[in-house]
């Protein structure tokens, strides 16, 4: 790996940048690896990376079906927050954004993490008073949460309408100052980069097609399209395919896979200074700093795999986004996606052992995996590394859908991730 | 936007009139006191969640109001086909 520097910069300007080499070589699959990690996507990429740079563990191999960082990786809004309420998700949530500082540095690679602030807008008394539970609890855990008045949300953010006759009045805001975003592509990018220099193998287009266990039970390696890979030890983070993969080692799992659909208008020049989140409406907004405007819709109500989803979806986000802001009622938008996001019973993903010994796994992220990026990347490995989660972690395991300590965002969390 | 076809209105109607139900054909606890925690799990929380065929519940909210099921290609969101609450699996 050639490192991006001042010095390096200036030395390649004098031959047409022709000296840097490719970011990650694509290898081919050796008979066996240390770990095995399932998904090339930014959790999976970040889990390969802590193995080799915290956890010692170099010989590791990243399969993808598809293309890294494909999946719903390429495809959120790159939102980061963890102004989450339960103690358990301020944790999980607020490790991940610690990593988040300083991540550029660590990876030698600018994944333009922007604290340029998460607004979340009250609209009626019961957001109000749950917003300030949410911030007194988010003080409590040392995550930092503020109340905004209306003029004081209109200061932070100008393009709001704050005037008492809108439809949905602004009564209020809850804004987490170190939340914002990141380029999503960057983080798969720069993980894969920096893994892939520490020694580990990233093996696109290669889907796994099934998982072998031993006679104990135990998993000895994964099928793949391009032969048999083995190891002692395999972790899946492979999202909305989460339930397939499983099903390969014989595991039912509390996932449904919904599409979620995401879309950017034309770019424009900088007018919207941080992101806003309406979790009443549904609505939630950010200017990327290619000048396009980032707006997330919600899940549509069935299961399916197809990454596409109904257009009444994004008419109804549309239609909310207009309200609160009435100066992009005339915005032309570029393009609409959709991504499949595993959802757990209880909003809150799963992240730890199985009941397979040596399979691990990393799923339910649902509709807010990306903030989490780094830190369910950090706490795969270590569960893969000490072969038993780290005290994070610990509560998100299968167990709770059987012995009911759910951690139930679902009423908790925003609507919107 | 999925065109859905409700059995009792006998009818191909857009997909906002309809609210979807979850996987189709589980069935409640006949005697719950007798329910240890695995069947609960498995009865609350597992689904199947296929890639292809997907039996599943549908309710015509802004129709006849009635609950039935359908089975919808998860890959291609195609309708097979959908029949009345109370029959066979198809």
């Amino acid at each position: 790996m050639k490192r991006f520097s001042g010095f390096n910069l200036i030395g390649e300007a004098f031959r047409s940048h022709q000296g840097w080499p490719e970011h990650w070589p694509d290898k081919a699959p050796k008979a066996s690896y240390d770990a095995i990690i399932v998904g090339a996507g930014g959790h999976g990429l970040g889990a390969a990376y802590y193995l080799a740079k915290k956890y010692g563990i170099t010989n590791v191999a990243v399969i993808e079906k598809g293309w890294l960082g494909g999946g719903n990786t390429g495809r959120n809004t790159t939102i980061i927050r963890s102004n989450y309420l339960y103690d358990e998700s301020a944790h999980l949530y607020d490790h991940a954004v610690k990593l988040w500082d300083g991540l550029s540095q660590e990876l030698n690679y600018n994944i333009m993490y922007s604290k340029r602030g998460v607004l979340m807008l009250a609209h009626n008394v019961h957001d109000v008073q749950s917003f300030k539970r949410h911030i007194h609890a988010n003080r409590l855990n040392g995550v930092d949460n503020e109340w905004l008045t209306p003029e004081e949300c209109k200061a932070y953010c100008p393009p709001l309408d704050i005037s008492p006759r809108t439809r949905h009045p602004v009564l209020g805001g809850a804004l987490q100052r170190r939340g914002g975003t990141a380029r999503h592509d960057s983080v798969a990018w720069g993980y894969a980069r920096a893994a892939s220099a520490l020694g580990v193998d990233i093996i696109q287009n290669c889907a796994v097609t099934g998982i072998r266990r031993g006679a104990d039970g135990a998993i000895e390696g994964v099928e793949t399209e391009r032969g048999f890979i083995a190891s002692r030890r395999v972790g899946v983070s492979a999202a909305g395919s989460t339930s397939l993969v499983m099903k390969m080692a014989g595991l039912d799992f509390p996932l449904e896979s919904y599409p979620l659909q995401a879309l950017v208008s034309e770019p424009v020049k900088p007018i919207f200074p941080c992101v806003v989140m309406s979790n009443t409406v549904h609505a939630y907004m950010s200017q990327s700093d290619k000048g396009e405007l980032v707006i997330g819709a919600g899940t549509d109500q069935y299961t399916s795999y197809s990454q596409r989803g109904a257009f009444h979806i994004v008419e109804h986000t549309l239609a909310a986004i207009c309200e609160i802001f009435p100066i992009f009622t005339r915005m032309r938008m570029l393009r609409t996606w959709g991504g499949i996001v595993d959802v757990t019973p209880d909003r809150s993903p799963i992240l730890g052992k199985t009941p397979v010994k040596g399979l691990y796994v990393n799923c339910g992220w649902g509709t807010g995996g990306f903030k989490a990026t780094p830190g369910a990347g950090d706490l795969l490995a270590y569960t893969m590394a000490h072969d038993a989660p780290h005290k994070i972690n610990a509560p998100y395991n299968l167990d709770r859908f059987r012995n009911g300590r759910l951690i139930d965002e679902a009423a908790a969390a925003a609507v919107a991730h | 936007m999925l065109l859905i076809h409700c059995p009792y209105c006998e009818e191909a109607r857009p997909e906002v009139e309809f609210a979807y139900g979850g996987e189709a054909h589980i069935a409640r606890p006949l005697d719950p006191s007798t329910y240890s925690d695995e069947q609960w799990e498995e009865f609350l929380y597992i689904r199947s969640n296929p890639r292809g065929r997907h039996h599943e519940r549908w309710r015509h909210t802004h129709g006849c109001g009635r609950f039935f099921n359908a089975v919808r290609d998860t890959v291609t969101d195609v309708f097979e086909t959908t029949y009345k609450a109370g029959e066979a699996r198809k």
